[in-house]
């Protein structure tokens, strides 16, 4: 018995291995198990090889395996590129007929998906045939396969729903006729209740910013961000939200701010090459003290690079984008949830502070789907900081950069008051017009820079840590990571530490410092080349890094890879 | 309203005898003849001497980035589409560093309107050229003259769909005044290309150029300005003659009207408190 196994379901773009993918994670999910699943995809629309790996496990999960028990091949192809990725004891479920596979492999297990599906009536059963396949060879009841392909398909004529069941059945069947390991049987479940929600990164970003009262969106498509402008877009009639696809970035980042000084709470999101494009516009929010909440969703860079694939490579430039010196955050959060309540503080925080606020991500946390339990809303309240409708009216001689002590000066909402105001990128007066003056340029920069950081500081989200103060070796990570390092920590038990940073700007070196004080080594973990965040953490803290676990080949870390690293770096 | 309703208490960054100054007391005017209070009005800028003018008005002013004033005001005009929304922007501002954004919102058709104080010329860099300085013209850059064919706004914004196209000139502020509360009016995006003598560097399109060029074209009221052919015409009349006034004006469905914002309460105005999304977890269930 087995208290988890993966799943990998390989084909051509454009195959459905997603379809078939989720379908799985949704039976799996509802029997009670937890599932993580992670989706490596090339940029095409047909041909090439796509893949769709889930870990379903009796316990939550949150990183892939390098390994597949099950590995499902929809065309030829995909048994020679995965062959090499099935365990010890796994098998490839291959159609030898359709394939004209001739060589034997003890790991193969012959399934007529092609000729089931086509019996059931036509090859675009297929999805529905190896769907039934793998839960037959792991043994759930079927009756979950047949609910989640009525939900499937609930705005499809009956007989659509009908045959498509038919085909799983068809495959559910064969395999549990002709599969008879019982190596491959998953544990049963030690009394989990189900999960009811199954996200992925970018759908718990588009949740959150609806829920934190996002009302104008803009943005050129870029994978892997555009899946949040089509989320918030299909809500958008729900919430009274206004989704713009600009002509550019630059135009994306120009609307926002536009729409935010008129009172809206505003975001925009795109990838490196996106983001790069909309740096000067990063600038204008700190000139002009305009909220604006940006999601940057990295993948392998310079240039276009892999346009559908993972990296971590944008830390850098993200914490220092923008011509001049002012006051930001960078949030980098590293899971569905950080990534729903970060999403949340952003708007909170761009507004009370009047700055721009990153959310770093990249495709692996963009794209990979986990079973969440749901949200507390009242752990990250969505609050305001404008002069309300009803103050404005009471307000007299408003300037819109008024110095004070806290650097944040009342941001009152045009035609609500019944003053003018003046915003400007250039340098400029309380009033908000433009100067030269040298005394006043030094309080601007004091205001935009020195109270604002110190505000946001004192505001920032802490490091999440585990065993860091008591184990010699402590892992680092910020992002995506953290999943992957938070399993590793669990597998080799008291001997390794970690600390993982949700916030990574401004740097909370105070609590960095504390949870590493005691460690041997700090070992950093990262999806980039040049260990950004380990210079990072030297610049503001002095802590040295003793070692690095770098992966910078576009593709995430997998639990396998991460511990095999550590067993070669300790 | 009257004109020392709009008076700002802001210091005048021009050069003495610039034509930003005709521009100036035409949009003062024509914001008196509107009759919308100063906090009802947003001007939107880029960068350039043009841009500065939103600080010399009272009324709301977003002086963003260079090239960026278009988005900046789009996205201020959805999220409280009852705003006046009014871009001041120079030929190097609207017409080379914010092109892109000039050609999309054409077609996005925004209420909004758009007045391009064209001297052909960069001024506030010091008279290099802009896409509108004419062939063979010498600057401290293009030594051996203009080599590019210049830009012709006109006729871009004609091809492009624009719903209300117009030229104005510096000299003629009374002229332009009535352009730009025409422009207002209305309904959709709105490009007033006004002829605006560099008096510093740009020694060839003056004050005398202009005016002994430069004629009315709808004076005895015979114009057509629903015929987009007399209006490609008029806008290619250039530059033994050059018209001013309404040379296109039609009625098309805004952005507001076809996304359906104008209907619906301000964004602005939406009351974001506890706001339930439990509907959308349930499709992720
Ligand atoms: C991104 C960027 N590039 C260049 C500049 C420098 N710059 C400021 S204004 C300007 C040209 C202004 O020309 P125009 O728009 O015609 O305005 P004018 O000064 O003639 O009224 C340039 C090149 C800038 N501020 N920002
Ligand atoms: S440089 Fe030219 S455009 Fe600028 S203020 Fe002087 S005269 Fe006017
Ligand atoms: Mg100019």
């Amino acid at each position: 018995m087995l208290n988890e196994l993966s799943v990998k379901i390989s084909g051509e773009a454009g195959q459905g291995t997603k379809t078939v993918g989720m379908a799985l994670c949704n039976i799996f999910r509802r029997c009670g198990y937890h599932v993580f699943a992670s989706q490596d995809y090339m940029s095409r629309v047909r041909g090439g090889n796509n893949f769709f790996q889930i870990r379903i496990a009796d316990r939550p999960v949150s990183a892939p395996r390098e390994y597949s028990e099950i590995t499902v091949a929809l065309d030829s192809q995909s048994v020679g590129l995965h062959n090499r990725y099935v365990s010890k004891n796994g098998i490839m479920v291959l159609d030898r007929k359709k394939f004209g596979t001739k060589e034997e492999n003890e790991s193969y297990f012959d399934v007529p998906m092609y000729e089931l599906a086509e019996k059931s009536g036509n090859v675009i059963f297929l999805n529905s045939v190896a769907c039934g396949v793998v839960a037959g060879i792991i043994g759930v009841d079927f009756s979950h396969v047949e609910n989640e392909l009525k939900k499937i398909f609930s705005e499809k004529q009956e007989t659509v729903i009908i045959k498509n069941i038919e085909a799983a059945r068809s495959g559910y069947d064969f395999a549990a006729a002709n599969f008879s390991r019982e190596k491959l049987k998953l544990a049963p479940l030690s009394g989990q209740g189900q999960t009811p929600f199954l996200l992925k990164g970018n759908d718990a970003i588009a949740i959150g910013a609806i829920r934190a009262g996002c009302k104008f969106y803009s943005a050129y498509p870029m994978t892997p961000s555009t899946s949040i402008m089509s989320t918030i877009a299909a809500y958008s009639r729900e919430f009274g939200i206004v989704v713009e696809q600009a002509e550019d970035e630059i135009a994306a980042i120009n609307m926002a701010l536009g729409a935010s000084f008129a009172g809206a709470r505003s975001m925009t999101g795109t990838s490196g090459g996106g983001f790069a494009l909309m740096v000067e516009g990063v600038s204008l929010a700190g000139m002009t003290e305009t909220p604006v909440v940006i999601v940057e969703a990295q993948r392998p860079a310079p240039a276009t690079g892999f346009p559908t694939r993972t990296e971590q490579a944008d830390l850098d430039f993200v914490i220092h984008a923008g011509h001049g010196e002012f006051a930001r955050v960078v949030y980098a959060p590293g899971s569905i949830e950080e990534a729903f309540y970060l999403t949340i503080k952003a708007f909170n925080i761009a507004e009370r502070f009047q700055v721009p606020v990153m959310i770093l991500t990249d495709q692996f946390l963009a794209d990979s789907y986990r079973n969440v339990a749901g949200f507390d809303l009242d752990r990250e309240k969505v609050a305001r900081y404008i002069i309300s409708r009803e103050e404005s009216r009471t307000i007299t001689a408003y300037k819109r950069y008024q110095l004070n002590e806290s650097g944040v000066s009342p941001r009152a909402i045009p035609s609500w008051i019944e003053e003018v105001i003046y915003v400007d990128s250039d340098e400029h007066t309380e009033e908000g017009h433009i100067t030269e003056d040298a005394g006043l340029r030094m309080k601007m920069v004091e205001k935009r820079l020195y109270k604002k950081m110190a505000g946001l500081l004192a505001e920032a989200v802490k490091p999440v840590s585990h065993a860091a103060e008591s184990a010699e070796i402590v892992l680092v990570g910020f992002g995506s990571t953290y999943g992957v390092i938070k399993e590793a920590v669990e597998a080799l038990p008291d001997k390794i530490g970690l600390v993982h940073f949700p916030q990574v700007w401004p740097f909370p070196a105070e609590d960095a410092k504390r949870l590493l004080k005691n460690a041997k080594k700090v070992i950093n973990v990262e999806n980039n080349a040049s260990g950004q965040l380990g210079k990072l953490l030297m610049r503001e803290t002095g802590i040295p890094v003793s070692g690095s676990i770098l992966k910078f080949d576009g593709r995430p870390f997998d639990l396998d890879y991460l511990l095999r690293s550590l067993g070669e770096i300790r | 309203m009257n004109i020392d309703d709009f008076k700002s208490n802001d210091q005048v960054a021009w050069c003495p005898g610039c034509g930003d100054f005709g521009i100036l007391t035409a949009v003062k005017k024509a914001l008196a003849g509107l009759n919308r209070e100063p906090k009802d009005i947003l001007f939107v800028s880029g960068i350039g001497q043009a841009a500065k003018l939103p600080h010399y008005v009272k009324s709301n002013c977003f002086n963003g980035l260079h090239g960026r004033a278009l988005p900046v005001a789009v996205g201020a005009k959805i999220a409280n589409p009852a705003l006046t929304v009014i871009v001041t922007s120079g030929d190097g501002d609207c017409y080379g560093e914010g092109g892109n954004h000039l050609m999309h919102n054409i077609r996005r058709n925004a209420d909004i309107t758009v007045i391009v104080h064209n001297n052909q010329i960069y001024g506030l860099t010091k008279g290099q050229a802009s896409p509108t300085t004419d062939e063979g013209q010498q600057t401290p850059v293009q030594v051996d003259g203009v080599v590019l064919e210049p830009l012709r706004p006109l006729e871009l914004a004609l091809a492009l769909g624009a719903g209300f196209v117009a030229r104005g000139f510096a000299g003629e502020m009374e002229h332009l005044s009535r352009i730009i509360i025409e422009a207002v009016n209305h309904k959709g995006f709105s490009l007033i290309d006004v002829l605006q003598p560099c008096t510093t560097f740009n020694k060839v399109n003056t004050f005398e150029w202009y005016r002994q060029r430069v004629y009315k074209l709808n004076d005895d009221n015979t114009y057509d300005f629903t015929d987009k052919f007399s209006a490609y015409q008029k806008a290619a009349e250039w530059p033994k003659r050059i018209p001013i006034g309404v040379i296109y004006k039609i009625e098309k469905k805004t952005y507001e009207e076809k996304t359906g914002i104008s209907a619906k309460p301000a964004l602005i105005e939406s009351n974001i408190q506890d706001i339930d999304i439990s509907r959308v977890l349930k499709d992720f269930a």
